[in-house]
């Protein structure tokens, strides 16, 4: 009993428990069962899991809406891939590489390392100016970056192939890596959102002008927030080139900020909890559809191929949940083991 | 004298950009002004235009009768967007109705890709378009000398119903303070439908020209629209109706010029240059050239 009592003071610990061990559970179920399409399908989840993960600790924090991270996503898919590919595929696939980059061959992780590294830092670099914005100008700035990003990820063909799919990446995030990353982040972010930044960032969302009187420095806040989002979308690029293997500029673009949008929003921004619900579900939604979606093409009920209902229905699905609850399905709480409510603590923190 | 044709030349490609970038502006600051919200579903609006004048192509109707419908159309779908979508939340989070607009804008991309076509398709277009005429030796389509003068018209037209009619100064006040034009007794529902219907007639006389220039419709052709009207408010200044004309005529000048001076290895470059501008606007210069109230 006295485990379970400390655990009730703990609150980020329980937290953290209480998400992980329903994951952990799901990856081992998926890795005793061997279905090679169902650990696809897990191991893409815990990829997106952490792109949501990093987007909660800003967008929920802070409050401000974020298309920018997909874009440093990419680049930290290709940057990542200019370390870990093999200069004989390089000389194949990126024709063009500048001379320096050619010879260069690291280990998969140190090479995921530095290409997070990269995205960080640009991310930091870019971002600074940026975080005095608000409201519609923080939301059309953030837009501006994400196409910025994508044209250079379009044109610069030297170390992207340009619009071209990139090939010849070695397969090296598999399930165990994935989720192992996945929870280590979830962790990071429950414990954030409750550390002395994460609330100065909870409260300059809630009453910008109160926070700063109170003496929060909100830009430092912010960027911090903005950069530890790129930091981890930077390294979900990175594990996400060498799940998918090829892979090109547009699959890091508005598509993909509406998945993960969608995850979010769904589960609600408010809480890490709602990050993983909300992923979880839209997979399940999404995976769901697209088995339908195959089912109506190969029985060719409606003549042609059936292109877009999954987003379609999951779009609607997003304007639903946004009008009926708003605040998403976990309304900004976080899931808890309900233990040693007998004892009724009544200071436990919001 | 090759100067003086060249110079015309130039005047009329930035006057015709200019009046539909200033047009697609206007619409997406008329929303903006009085709820508050960047409507991301705003560039749909342009494809719903093509969409409908590719289904009406087999039909016997004249073009400007299609052109109609389709502008009524693209009116339809502002109004409804924000009767279904918006309405429900713009009392309660305006984040919410942000996320909401870019979730419509996937909805409607995608609702073509599932009952049309992934594909292209072709949108009819009337014989007057492909007319070519020739001033001081140069050749200019003659769709380009339209495009100035409905747009023209179209803005004198505007700015003659917020300047001289009830409805007008309603949605004028509304823009400056919302509350406080609630609170005099004008109804909230009525001023921002109108203000989504208007937004619909200005982006689908944009459409039309805008299919003029590109000749096919497909699910994305919306983005670059948008894009445009992003950076033109962004520009002029997002609080200000004037701004946003200013700001679509001045990207207007920049992308020409941009076309017509950079070099080519950069060029493919310039819709990175034109955002970096855009950021650098909002950094030293937050709320645009012509500052609202």
């Amino acid at each position: 009993m006295d485990i379970l009592r400390q655990l009730d003071r703990a609150p980020i610990l329980n937290t953290s428990i209480t998400l992980l061990v329903p994951l952990a559970l799901l990856a081992a179920l998926t890795a005793l069962l061997g279905d090679l399409l169902l650990e696809r399908i897990v191991t893409a989840m815990f990829i997106h899991l952490i792109v949501v993960t990093g987007l909660q600790m800003f967008m929920g924090n802070s409050g401000i809406v974020s298309f920018a991270h997909i874009g440093f996503m990419g680049i930290g898919a290709y940057a990542t891939v200019l370390f870990s590919l093999d200069p004989e595929v390089k000389a194949m696939t990126l024709r063009h590489l500048y001379e320096f980059l050619k010879p260069v061959h690291l280990p998969f992780w140190a090479a995921l390392l530095f290409g997070t590294g990269i995205g960080t830092v640009v991310a930091a670099i870019i971002s600074y100016p940026l975080m005095r914005l608000h409201d519609a100008a923080a939301v059309i700035t953030s837009f501006a970056v994400l196409v910025v990003l994508h044209d250079v990820m379009v044109h610069w063909t030297e170390v992207t192939n340009g619009p071209r799919t990139l090939f010849g990446v070695e397969r090296e995030t598999f399930l165990w890596n994935s989720a192992l990353c996945a929870m280590i982040g979830l962790v990071f972010a429950t414990w954030f959102r409750e550390s002395k930044v994460g609330l100065q960032l909870r409260a300059s969302r809630d009453d910008r002008m109160a926070a700063q009187a109170v003496g929060i420095n909100m830009l430092a806040v912010r960027w911090l927030g903005f950069v530890l989002m790129c930091g981890y979308a930077a390294f979900a690029g990175g594990l996400f080139a060498h799940f998918i293997t090829s892979f090109q500029p547009r699959q890091f673009y508005l598509a993909e900020v509406f998945v993960v949008l969608a995850m979010l929003v769904i589960g609600g921004p408010g809480s890490v909890s709602g990050a993983v619900v909300g992923t979880v579900l839209v997979t399940a939604l999404r995976e769901g559809l697209r088995v339908g979606e195959a089912q109506l093409n190969i029985m060719q009920i409606f003549g042609g191929q059936v292109v877009g209902l999954t987003e379609f229905l999951l779009a609607i699905s997003m304007i639903a949940i946004l009008i009926f609850r708003p605040a998403g399905l976990m309304r900004g709480r976080e899931l808890r083991l309900p233990l040693g409510r007998t004892t009724a603590a009544p200071r436990r923190s919001r | 004298m090759s100067n003086v044709g060249a110079i015309l030349q130039f005047t009329i490609d930035v006057l015709s950009l200019g009046s539909l970038y200033a047009l697609m502006a206007l619409g997406l600051v008329i929303i903006y002004g009085i709820l508050r919200l960047v409507n991301f579903a705003y560039g749909e609006l342009i494809m719903v235009v093509g969409y409908a004048l590719f289904l009406l192509s087999p039909t016997p109707l004249p073009w400007l009768v299609m052109g109609l419908l389709a502008v009524l159309v693209s009116i339809m779908t502002a109004y409804l967007t924000e009767r279904i979508a918006f309405r429900p939340l713009r009392e309660r989070s305006l984040t919410a109705v942000l996320i909401t607009s870019f979730a419509v804008s996937t909805m409607l991309q995608n609702a073509a890709m599932l009952f049309v076509s992934p594909r292209a398709r072709v949108v009819p277009l009337p014989e007057i378009f492909t007319v070519q005429v020739i001033i001081a030796e140069r050749i200019v389509p003659l769709r380009n000398l339209i495009a100035i003068g409905v747009s023209i018209a179209l803005l004198a037209l505007f700015a003659l119903l917020l300047k001289r009619t009830i409805l007008g100064i309603a949605l004028r006040a509304a823009a400056d303070k919302f509350m406080m034009t609630r609170m005099l007794g004008i109804p909230a529902n009525l001023v921002i439908g109108t203000a989504f219907a208007i937004s619909g007639l200005l982006a689908g006389t944009v459409a039309l020209f805008w299919f003029g220039r590109t000749g096919s419709v497909t699910p994305e052709i919306g983005l670059w629209p948008l894009l445009v009207a992003f950076v033109s408010t962004v520009i002029g200044g997002m609080r200000s109706l004037l701004g946003a004309v200013v700001g679509g005529y001045v990207l207007a000048l920049i992308q020409m010029t941009f076309s017509n001076f950079l070099p080519p290895e950069l060029l493919e470059f310039r819709v990175t240059f034109v955002f970096t501008l855009v950021i650098f606007i909002l950094l030293f210069r937050p709320e645009g050239l012509i500052r609202g109230r």
